[in-house]
């Protein structure tokens, strides 16, 4: 398959990975100002994986997310206002407030409620892979996990299983090197997660995730293998997180040096270069844009502020399916 | 009518409902390979001839996968009856149970359904520790969940359609020794009731306790092989002059709470037999809520009989020792009739 791609494409991709980056920037200082409950696991840095993986999918096609899914969410197309209520444990957040960060997600765009148990939406991504199978359908299950998650028996499970009955899922690797604190090094002891996917008898494949374009089209290639039923792919793509692992992490456990080298490759301002060589946008056109998504993501932030919260009781709720009212 | 064993009703259910309903698969380890036994237990034998290996499907030993998939494929539309050869194996599966599928419609804010199944066949059988648990307790502690046990032909076909056609995850606990299971799969020692089964469509509703044998001076609350001990007790009993009613409640949760006190308001005592260990046990939560709620009926302390806090021994006199047996009952009755 001929990868293409075009312009209009190339300046949506951007504003996606920018509506991540800025939403991520303004949660971390909202958190900071202690307006919001709970924690967070942040994903700027990582946002050519979310987007790469995600832009071409439609509603119809699944994605799974972790702990730290903003990223995705966004991407997947769960609406930004919605997101941030949820942030704000509002009555009209994304998940009725029940959810919070961990769990963001929006099934009507196909973004299944994130699943905060690393490697604990791998078997789910296998189930919903099975279940597009067995309804004949031609869509696909894009389930990401992190480098950590490949070390649980989850992962083995799942992809042995994927393997086995061709299912369209497609396994994305965000490889960030560290499991909260702790470097990839000293729990893997081969060099690319990627070589897993021989053991399971699919194909891996190592991939820049710092690189939206190359994400983009390593995925497409996945995600056609997929609808032609021929079966899942792992994908790892290397990347790094910007902040910490949770809040107030100030990253002591990270190298200096290490940090310098993948700020320089920031996913963000590479595109923002390419976009800039290619005269696919000029500069003035490009800070409109990004006025635009600042402004939209004020907007949701005023609008969280000044939602309802739920009432105590409706934690009795929902136990039990209601009708999905 | 027809007469049958509880392998058959509950293979008979899902043979309905997997007519009546396409998005209805099977999901397990060994459940239907020719030549092979159909489920641990026979369930599920014979069921990929009508159906085909697309909606009997046989996994790879990956209890987390089998659960995790069962969820994965509930959320997006399927019907997914997963099976699991052995209880325990619960177990290897708890994030998937405990996590995932009973959280899944709560933490989306009602929006997600899980529609899924999962069955398991509990009860000690002379296999050791890691074959023999009854898990009920351990279920019936999980907010999202729903925990049925099944003890006759005619309850286990009306209550899987119920859990099957249900909206959130169904445990259905079978006893091994209560499924009639034949050739090389039949168990030494079983009960094996054989139960009529109307011919025409049933289902069971959950929340609906049964009252197996009417009785004044005592209530015996028991599930699975239990009730039975219960009920043969409540013979021995009997000729002593004491007169037990013996209740099933078919379904842990939703509990029917008001089948019980209605009892007790007659009786004034109250007996829970489990076969499982009894700390923190399902019957020390039936205790607990009737000491809560209707303590001032009772004329006597609610006495539990349960499986000693061992895990359960291999040596079938160790075995018969820990899980309580028909004499056990019988003088633990006793006693309670005297104080």
């Amino acid at each position: 398959m001929q990868y293409s791609i075009d312009n209009e494409k190339i300046i949506k991709m951007y504003e996606k990975m920018y509506l991540i980056r800025k939403y991520e920037e303004r949660i971390y200082y909202l958190f900071l100002e202690g307006v919001m409950p709970g924690t967070i696991h942040q994903s700027h840095g990582q946002e050519a994986c979310a987007v790469g993986m995600l832009y071409d999918l439609g509603k119809d096609d699944y994605m799974t997310s972790t702990h730290r899914p903003a990223g995705h969410c966004l991407a997947k197309g769960v609406p930004l206002e919605s997101m941030m209520a949820e942030m704000f444990a509002k009555a009209n957040g994304c998940c009725r407030g029940k959810g919070g960060a961990m769990h963001t997600g929006d099934m009507s765009v196909g973004a299944v409620p994130a699943i905060a148990i690393v490697g604990g939406g791998i078997p789910i991504a296998v189930g919903i892979g099975l279940s597009l199978k067995m309804r004949k359908t031609r869509n696909v299950v894009v389930c990401f996990f992190g480098d950590g998650a490949s070390n649980e028996g989850a992962f083995h499970e799942g992809l042995n299983a994927a393997a086995i009955w061709n299912l369209p899922v497609i396994f994305a690797c965000e490889n960030n090197f560290y499991g909260a604190s702790t470097h990839i090094k000293k729990v893997i002891k081969i060099e690319n997660i990627a070589d897993r996917a021989a053991a399971y008898g699919m194909p891996g494949e190592v991939v820049d995730g710092n690189d939206v374009l190359k994400v983009n089209e390593a995925a497409a290639r996945a995600i056609e293998r997929a609808r032609r039923g021929e079966g899942p792919t792992l994908l790892e793509l290397k990347t790094y997180r910007i902040g910490g692992h949770s809040r107030n992490d100030a990253c002591g456990y990270r190298d200096k040096e290490e940090e310098k080298e993948w700020f320089a490759k920031d996913p963000i301002k590479r595109h923002r270069e390419y976009i800039l060589s290619n005269n696919i946008l000029d500069e003035n056109s490009l800070k409109k844009l990004e006025k635009e998504v600042e402004d939209r993501i004020e907007r949701a932030v005023e609008l969280a502020k000044a939602s309802p919260d739920p009432k105590p009781e409706d934690a009795l709720r929902h136990v039990y399916y209601e009708g999905g009212e | 009518m027809a007469k049958m064993t509880i392998a058959e009703a509950l293979r008979q259910a899902i043979r309905e409902e997997m007519r009546r309903d396409e998005r209805v698969f099977c999901i397990g380890e060994d459940i239907d390979i020719e030549g092979g036994f159909g489920g641990a237990f026979t369930v599920t034998l014979g069921l990929a001839k009508e159906f085909g290996y697309d909606r009997i499907i046989n996994t790879p030993i990956s209890e987390i996968m089998i659960a995790g998939a069962a969820v994965g494929a509930a959320m997006t539309g399927m019907i997914p009856i997963a099976d699991v050869q052995y209880g325990d194996f619960l177990f290897c599966m708890m994030d998937q149970l405990a996590n995932q599928a009973a959280k899944m419609t709560y933490m989306s804010g009602g929006k997600v359904k899980v529609p899924m199944v999962m069955r398991a066949p509990v009860g000690a059988t002379t296999r050791g520790a890691q074959h023999a648990q009854s898990l009920e307790g351990f279920f019936t502690h999980i907010p999202g969940l729903k925990v049925i046990c099944p003890a006759t032909a005619y309850d286990a076909k009306g209550l899987l359609k119920t859990a099957i056609r249900d909206e959130n995850p169904v445990i259905v606990f079978e006893h091994k020794l209560l499924y009639g299971s034949k050739g090389t799969r039949a168990e030494k020692s079983a009960l094996s009731p054989i139960g009529e089964v109307p011919d025409e469509e049933y289902l069971i509703p959950f929340g609906e306790a049964v009252v197996r044998r009417e009785g004044s001076d005592v209530t015996i609350v028991a599930n699975l092989l239990m009730m039975y001990r219960a009920l043969e007790a409540a013979e021995i009993l009997e000729k002593e002059g004491i007169s037990v009613e013996v209740i099933d409640p078919r379904t842990l949760v939703p509990f029917d709470y008001d089948t019980v006190i209605k009892s007790i308001a007659k009786t004034s005592r109250l007996m829970i037999v489990e076969e499982d260990t009894k700390r923190n046990g399902w019957g020390a939560e039936v205790a607990a809520h009737i000491a809560e709620e209707a303590i001032y009926y009772l004329d006597a302390p609610i006495k539990r009989v349960a499986a000693y806090d061992v895990p359960i021994p291999f040596a079938p006199v160790m075995e018969n020792f820990v899980i309580p047996s028909v004499d056990r009952i019988v003088e633990e009755v006793r006693n309670l009739m005297k104080s």
